[in-house]
């Protein structure tokens, strides 16, 4: 693993630094954030090998226009220069299609070549995950496991996962920048794609088609950790939600089953089951709420729950008429289910 | 176009205007209409591509939801009707030519009726399928009717025109050296025509192929 | 070389001139402004409807920019930011681009092919009615909170009325509508102007390289726009009246909807950059003091880009899943399509290598085209290879890709226009010094405004979001962008105060200010309503630089070149340019408006669900037609029926 990692970084080094500062800053910004030229998984990586080929191509042809456009504005500008009145069609020829299709073929051959490598991976996947997408929040599911959880995707690392897609509502679009390019999901199919994440770690994706009002917010994270972490994390999972351990837990979980919560979300192992909204089943180990629109915490929750509305105009979650002495209690009992 | 009473005697004796008088070469109408005809051409090419896209991307069984396959023998008479209503329109061309307006008028007349009796007989293959599935049914549905009613709209603004030409004729607009709408119409009709015969394979015979 | 009329020689009598200039004058009242066929006035009021369209959707982008500029904003609610960006990319595609490149090819056919007007100019009206009215239709809808919400290309389901209701898509789906017959007739009238309106002479292969991009164009538009149409029909039928063309659940299928609107997009943006390559094809060799390089084959890729431009629109669906095999298809029929690209950039520059370069603003224009347009096209063509393409498409590398080619590919040659024929447009010169300015401004600010966007695709951010968090990545690269708008719209709006200065102080303008070499230069500026007084006989493809063709407007041109006789022009044949006859052209005339209107009534009370009323719009129109095209009655003589 690490030494995967520090070829990578040699190789980004290489490509940054030749590149010079625009490029540095490009690869310095690249830490943190979702970059395609940060990656951690076997399809972003090829397609980003795939673009420094053709940045560089870019640059050299780029370079050539500018260097024939600059040679005639810095000298064919001599007043008394004579024009010259042949018609070099050779030369159009050569430079125009000649080398454009030299150029072509080989991109268009090594292009091929990575769409075929980003169909299907080298080993069958061993996990199968199930997401759908709603407006505008995605729902995630793994196969043979009864539960279910929401923006949040856990992998195991180093090893290929199947991903199927589907959308019960509009268009989205499935994209983790640092492990595979976007996958489609389109109303009436199924689609499937595959993660494979080469290091642990966060990868923020988001949807990628626009899906209406708030398709800005409709991120979610994948979580790619090691195998024996990733199957304790899914028993879990499977397993009926944490039963409350202290009076405001309990008195919360007794305004969550009492309130209109429970006929559009699922906490297992109650009687709320559900399913307009997200599982509420482990949501207090959520990485935002709302699916990438506030941070997961106290007080947002907690103005979550009073008026979503106000947090994520729109989304489909109307305000919720809690009354305020009971809040606290329904925040702790949420911010319990782990 | 606009013409001006005075100065036509003169202006047919001088060289530019005996040149008019034998026009040469297709005239700017010609080319307008065939270009006109060739985006409602394309228009229906991606009416009927949307219809096989959609049949196939749908699958067996076609039509879908139990609707029975079209009947034959109802767009067989229409066809028997729309097809020939042409040779009317051919007739009355030809006449004019010949600087017979009577037959312009007796032609454009036949195709007025056949024209019409096309159209009352989509109306009775309505009343009888409507019964068993409407446009809101199902994608079938839809593009049953999307496609015969555009088409059934084309043939009504087609008569709507011929009805304009008989008008004209009957007020003696045309002449041998005259007739370029009679021309533009007439293309205008056997375009009609030839779309049905289209739709005819694409609607009626195909779901049985 | 001659730079005015007069030396030009003496051209015909004043007699001569008295009686065109009564047979083809439009009375000043308010009724012959609306009633008006003149080629040259209509180009005029497309350039100035279009410019307004622009500066509405520019405005657009700058509000749409400044709730960017920072993570979190809250200038613009996500409704707001979404109708906004929305109209933006419509309006910048159908309202502004077409229209405005319609425009100068209204204003500028004719007279280079040496006509002296459209061959359908009440067609012509109409034409301009129909937009100005579709515009407003469109735009109307801003104010109102009813804008199309749904992103220039308005995917289904989530236009459906389900998932949309309002009338938001219906404004998309009606004024499309609306608008495609403006283009379309717009379209025919350019081909058959090219093919029978052209002077004596002018044969095929003596067709400036802007007529062959602007007729390349209209076909484009014959066979790509009817596709929209349609889709748009089918929309507006699903979401109106329940029919399923699109619904999953009763058969439907929502990839139809985007097979269909790129059948039509992808030709669409050649549509709008091919016109630009015209303009550059018509400017560029001016100013190096040649001919350009290489005609045939600059013809010959007008000719294969719009050929070949129906064959690549699965490029914009390679990530919805079709068949491995199809993306093999269209990925390197996308790569292609350059070719025919690359050659037109190396027969330019090769015409400026060979020639000697004066450096004027619409030069300077045409410069910063070549460079921002080669940036664009290289994104293109990584594009086009479907494995880049997963990763990047629908982020803002994307939005990086079709603003350098539509900015740099597009709106640069527009400018370069705008400085290049505004002396024959207004009769008026600019100011050099604001002109350049202008530019670099413009170039500065476009590249500050779109360069980050490739950063920020790349840094992984998606387009059209409302906001985005911080910490990121993106910050910077999107307060680049927006200083950069703001940068770019002072350098626009610089444009604009030029115009104006020109029109209000600017110099008089010689006929012939650029020495160029096509034949509106060689009439005045601007150009009287009848455009030639004698219509020049056609040599070579450089008439203006070619004696012969000034001698042939001498005085020895004959009576059947210079037809004072009513309204009148030539037919020539369509290949050769040999003469034909001469035909009378049109009056002016209140039925292209009249036709109009009812058009829009009938859009209006589609849109509000009044039926009744679309159908009494709908019967003015057919109504005015039948006038409009009513045929004058004759006697049996001259309609040649035998007594
Ligand atoms: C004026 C408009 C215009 C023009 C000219 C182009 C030109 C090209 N475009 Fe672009 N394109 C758009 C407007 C335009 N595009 C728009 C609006 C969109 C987005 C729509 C949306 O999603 O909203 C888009 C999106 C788009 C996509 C889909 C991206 C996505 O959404 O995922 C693709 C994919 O193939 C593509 C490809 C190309 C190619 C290959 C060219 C080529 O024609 C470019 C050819 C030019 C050159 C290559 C430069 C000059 C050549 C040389 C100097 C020779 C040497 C060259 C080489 C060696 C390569 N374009
Ligand atoms: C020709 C096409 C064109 C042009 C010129 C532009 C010009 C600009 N565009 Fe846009 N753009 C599109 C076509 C175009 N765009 C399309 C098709 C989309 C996709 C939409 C979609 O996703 O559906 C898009 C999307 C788009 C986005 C992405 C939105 C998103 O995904 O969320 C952004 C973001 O910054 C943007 C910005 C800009 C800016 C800052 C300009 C600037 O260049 C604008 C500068 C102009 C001004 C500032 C106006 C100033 C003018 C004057 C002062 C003169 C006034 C004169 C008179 C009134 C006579 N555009
Ligand atoms: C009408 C249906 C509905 C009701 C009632 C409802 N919710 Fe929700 N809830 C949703 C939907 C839909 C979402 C997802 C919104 C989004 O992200 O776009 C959601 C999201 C949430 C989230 C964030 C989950 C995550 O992972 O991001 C929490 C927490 C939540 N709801 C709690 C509650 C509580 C507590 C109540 C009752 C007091 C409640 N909800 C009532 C529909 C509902
Ligand atoms: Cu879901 Cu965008
Ligand atoms: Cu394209």
């Amino acid at each position: 693993m690490a030494s995967t990692d520090a070829v990578v970084r040699s190789r980004r080094f290489v490509a940054g630094s030749a590149g010079g500062g625009l490029l540095l800053l490009l690869s310095g910004c690249a830490g943190g954030g979702p970059s395609t030229l940060d990656p951690a998984g076997f399809g972003a990586r090829r397609v980003e090998g795939f673009w420094w080929l053709l940045f560089w191509i870019s640059v050299v042809v780029f370079v050539e226009v500018m260097a024939l456009l600059v040679w005639a504005l810095v000298f064919r500008r001599r007043p008394d220069r004579r024009v010259n009145r042949s018609e070099p069609t050779r030369f159009v020829v050569v430079a125009g299609a000649g080398l454009p299709i030299v150029v072509l073929l080989t991109v268009y051959g090594i292009g091929l070549r990575d769409l075929a490598a980003l169909s299907t991976p080298e080993v069958p996947p061993a996990v199968t995950v199930e997401v759908t997408g709603h407006k505008w929040w995605w729902e995630v599911r793994y196969a043979g496991v009864d539960g279910a959880t929401a923006n949040e995707i856990q992998i195991p690392v180093g090893e290929p996962v199947l991903v199927r897609l589907r959308t019960v509502d509009v268009l989205h679009s499935f994209w983790v920048p640092q492990l595979m390019p976007k996958t489609d999901l389109i109303a009436g199919k199924v689609r499937e794609t595959w993660l494979h994440a080469e290091r642990p770690g966060e990868y923020r994706g988001q949807c990628a088609e626009y899906c209406g009002l708030q398709h800005a917010h409709m991120a979610f994270l994948v979580v790619a950790r090691p195998r024996a972490e990733f199957d304790a994390w899914l028993a879990r999972l499977g397993a009926p939600a944490r039963t409350p351990d202290s009076d405001a837990e309990r008195r919360g979980q007794q305004a969550f089953l009492g309130s209109a919560c429970v006929a559009c979300h699922t906490v297992r192992g109650t009687a709320a089951t559900g399913t307009v909204g997200p599982d509420l089943s482990t949501v207090g180990a959520r990485w935002s709420l709302g699916a990438g629109a506030v941070s997961n915490d106290g007080g947002h929750l907690g103005g979550w729950i009073a008026n979503s509305q106000t947090v994520k105009p729109g989304n489909a979650m109307p305000p919720q008429p809690v009354d305020a002495a009971a809040l606290p209690d329904l925040i702790a009992y949420l911010q319990s289910l782990r | 176009m606009t013409e001006r009473g005075e100065g036509i005697l003169t202006a047919a004796t001088r060289p530019t205007g005996l040149a008019t008088e034998e026009p040469v070469g297709r005239s700017t109408g010609w080319w307008g209409v065939m270009l006109f005809l060739t985006t409602e051409g394309t228009l229906f090419a991606a009416l009927f591509g949307s219809y096989f896209y959609l049949r196939f991307q749908h699958g067996a069984p076609w039509p879908p939801d139990g609707i029975r396959q079209p009947e034959l023998l109802l767009p067989l008479i229409m066809t028997a009707v729309l097809v020939p209503s042409s040779l009317p329109v051919l007739w009355a061309e030809a006449g004019i030519r010949q600087g017979r307006r009577w037959q312009l008028r007796a032609g454009l007349f036949g195709t007025l009726v056949m024209g019409g009796t096309f159209l009352g007989l989509q109306g009775v293959e309505y009343s009888g399928i409507l019964r068993e599935y409407t446009f809101t049914t199902n994608v079938y549905g839809s593009l049953f009717y999307a496609i015969t009613t555009f088409h059934g709209s084309h043939v009504a603004v087609g008569l709507l025109m011929v009805c304009w030409l008989l008008v004209a004729s009957l007020h003696g607009s045309f002449g041998p050296h005259r007739y370029e709408r009679v021309r533009i119409v007439a293309y205008y009709w056997h375009f009609v025509d030839a779309v049905w015969v289209a739709i005819l394979f694409t609607v009626y015979l195909s779901p049985r192929l | 070389m001659p730079s005015s009329t007069t030396e030009r020689g003496a051209g015909p009598g004043t007699e001569v001139v008295e009686r065109l200039t009564a047979e083809w004058a439009e009375p000043p009242t308010l009724r012959g402004w609306f009633s008006t066929v003149d080629h040259k006035r209509i180009g005029r009021r497309y350039l100035v409807t279009a410019a307004v369209f622009f500066g509405f959707a520019g405005f657009s982008a700058l509000a749409m920019r400044t709730q960017l500029a920072g993570p979190e904003a809250e200038i613009l609610s996500p409704g707001e930011y979404n109708q906004l960006f929305s109209m933006h990319g419509t309006a910048m595609i159908f309202l502004f681009s077409t229209p405005m490149l319609f425009g100068f090819g209204n204003f500028l056919v004719p007279l280079m092919v040496g006509a002296r007007d459209m061959a359908f100019p009440r067609l012509n009206a109409f034409g301009y009615w129909v937009f100005l009215f579709a515009g407003l239709f469109m735009w109307a809808s801003v104010p109102a909170g009813a804008a199309p919400n749904g992103g220039w290309f308005a995917y289904v389901p989530l236009t459906d009325e389900r998932h949309t209701p309002g009338l938001h898509l219906d404004v998309y789906t009606l004024g499309l509508l609306f608008l495609g017959i403006s283009t379309s007739a717009g379209a025919i009238n350019f081909i058959v102007t090219s093919l029978k309106l052209r002077a004596p002479g002018m044969s095929l292969n003596r067709v400036p390289v802007f007529v062959w991009a602007i007729v390349a164009t209209s076909f484009m538009v014959i066979f790509a726009l009817p596709v929209l149409n349609l889709d748009n029909a089918l929309l507006f039928l699903d979401r109106r009246f329940d029919t399923r063309f699109f619904d999953t659940d009763r058969g439907g299928n929502v990839l139809l909807w985007q097979h269909l609107f790129w059948i039509f997009g992808h030709p669409d943006v050649y549509i709008i950059v091919m016109p630009a390559l015209g303009i550059v094809s018509a400017v560029l060799p001016v100013f190096c003091r040649r001919g350009i390089v290489a005609y045939p084959l600059i013809v010959l890729s007008v000719v294969a880009i719009a050929i070949i431009s129906f064959g690549v629109w699965v490029h914009h669906m390679f990530a919805t899943g079709l068949p491995q095999l199809s993306y093999g298809f269209f990925s390197a029929a996308s790569t292609i399509i350059t070719i025919p690209s690359g050659l037109q950039i190396f027969a330019w520059l090769a015409t400026m290598l060979l020639g000697r370069i004066v450096v004027r603003v619409p030069f300077l224009f045409v410069v910063g085209f070549i460079v921002t347009f080669v940036i664009g096209g290289f994104t293109g063509v990584m594009f086009a290879l479907t494995a880049f393409d997963q990763q990047t498409t629908d982020s803002y590398f994307v939005v990086a890709h079709f603003h350098y080619v539509l900015f740099g590919g597009a709106v640069f040659p527009i400018l370069a226009a705008i400085y290049y024929w505004l002396p024959k447009i207004s009769g008026r010169m600019y100011s050099e010094r604001l002109g350049r300015y202008a530019f670099w401004l413009i170039f500065v600010g476009m590249n500050l405004t779109f360069f980050p966007m490739h950063v920020s695709g790349l840094l992984g951010m998606p387009r059209r979001v409302y906001t985005y968090p911080g910490g990121l990545g993106w910050d910077p690269w999107n307060l680049l962008a927006t200083v950069g708008a703001y940068v770019l719209g002072l350098g626009l709006l610089l444009v604009a105060v030029g115009v104006v200065h020109a029109l209000r102080r600017g110099a008089p303008a010689p006929d012939d200010p650029w020495g160029g070499d096509s034949l509106e230069w060689a009439t005045s500026s601007p150009p009287k309503p009848y455009n030639f007084p004698v219509l020049p006989r056609v040599h070579s493809l450089h008439p203006v630089w070619d004696p012969r063709t000034a001698e042939s407007t001498g005085p020895g041109a004959t009576e059947d070149r210079i037809l004072t006789d009513g309204r009148q022009t030539l037919f020539t044949s369509e290949l050769d340019g040999r003469y034909e006859r001469a035909v009378r052209m049109p009056e002016e005339t209140l039925k292209p408006l009249v036709a109009a209107i009812g058009l829009l009534t009938v859009f209006v009370g589609l849109l509000f669900a009044w039926y009744w009323v679309a159908a009494a719009g709908g019967a003015l129109f057919a109504g005015t037609l039948a006038g409009w095209l009513w045929p004058a009655h004759r006697t049996p003589e001259e309609a040649g029926v035998p007594a």
